[in-house]
């Protein structure tokens, strides 16, 4: 096995990165593949939260850069999926724990195991991000609807060319579309005519996410909802699929009638 | 008629203000010194070819993500718009 490395970055916190993580890594260990994904963001972890796995912790990445376990070892594996593991980040160390070079050496050693790795980039463009992308085949980016997450994401993706290792896939997240049809809200086609990049993937708000973290059982698990449904496509174009984007604006009148917007 | 008067949709503002920003910061070129360019482009083209310093434009113009410095800059044809 050879995995890919995939990196979800952002420049600004709070848009959804550690959430996107969790999701497409559910989703590609839901279609069979086997799945490592690394929280990159050490002394601030989350995603074993986020992941339900918190309690399961016993090493982590710190411990298998600095040699105190094996990696098979700091490999949480999720039981509610056959092959969905995780890495999780120390959280009494910092970022300069680790450089970009461990980080290219675990990958290595951690392609021959799983078919993905995706890496949860702390947020900024200092040396947790550079740890993040150091190992990465692909980053995906990841903004919100508003003025300063598509002018950090703008930042990264510049970064990204610079370092050769663009061109960067975006991910907009919690787009509302009723919000957008206002006019209150920027849209898919005004994020991506500012920051001139191929999409991978829209996400609509959705309140499920938070009773989803609530619980440590990511959306992407059943797959009713849109935003489950928008991490699933994700993980299909990740594989390779061709997937049509979500039509967000939906006026059908039975989801009408159900309430649904 | 309300509406007649209600201000600009909030997201075109937003598209407004991030497309100068950008601009900005990719090419780490502030206002002042692309004023400052403009002036010494002036006075060094001028040192060749007559022109109206007052017409010169410049720009940052840009192609999906790469940018481009577009100068336009009209030249005075022998002495008919001196008296401008």
């Amino acid at each position: 096995m050879t995995a890919k490395v995939v990196t979800i970055a952002s420049g600004k916190g709070g848009v959804g990165k550690t959430t996107s993580v969790a999701n497409i890594a559910v989703a590609l260990a839901s279609r069979g593949e086997k799945v490592a994904c690394i929280d990159g963001d050490i002394g601030l972890r989350n995603l074993d939260v986020i992941l339900g796995l918190e309690n399961r912790i016993v090493y982590d990445l710190v411990d298998v850069i600095e040699g105190r376990c094996r990696l098979r070892q700091a490999m949480i594996r999720d039981k509610r999926l056959p092959e969905l593991y995780l890495i999780p980040a120390a959280q009494t160390r910092d970022k300069t724990a680790v450089s970009p070079s461990d980080m290219v050496r675990l990958c290595d050693e951690l392609r021959q195991e799983v078919d993905w790795i995706i890496i949860d980039s702390p947020a900024g463009i200092e040396r947790g991000f550079k740890n993040a992308i150091a190992a990465a085949d692909r980053v995906l980016v990841m903004t919100n609807p508003e003025v300063s997450a598509v002018r950090d994401a703008d930042r990264v993706i510049g970064i990204l060319d610079a370092e050769e290792k663009g061109p960067a896939a975006l991910v907009i997240n919690r787009i509302d579309p009723v919000i957008v049809k206002r006019g209150d809200m920027l849209s898919v086609e005004d994020v991506l005519d500012l920051l001139a990049v191929e999409l991978i993937g829209i996400v609509p708000e959705d309140e499920n996410v938070i009773v989803a973290s609530n619980r440590g059982q990511p959306l992407a698990l059943d797959g009713k909802s849109k935003a489950g449904q928008a991490f699933q496509n994700i993980a299909r174009r990740l594989m390779g699929e061709k997937v049509p984007f979500m039509e967000l604006e939906s006026n059908n009148i039975f989801h009408r009638l159900l309430g649904r917007k | 008629m309300a509406w007649l008067f209600r201000p600009k949709k909030s997201a075109n503002s937003a598209k407004e203000r991030l497309q100068l920003v950008l601009i900005h910061d990719r090419t780490d070129l502030t206002p002042a010194a692309l004023e400052s360019l403009k002036d010494d482009l002036i006075e060094t083209i001028s040192r060749y070819i007559e022109i109206d310093p007052t017409a010169v434009t410049i720009n940052i113009a840009h192609d999906g993500r790469s940018q481009r410095l577009v100068a336009d800059i009209p030249l005075r044809s022998g002495g008919r718009r001196r008296g401008r």
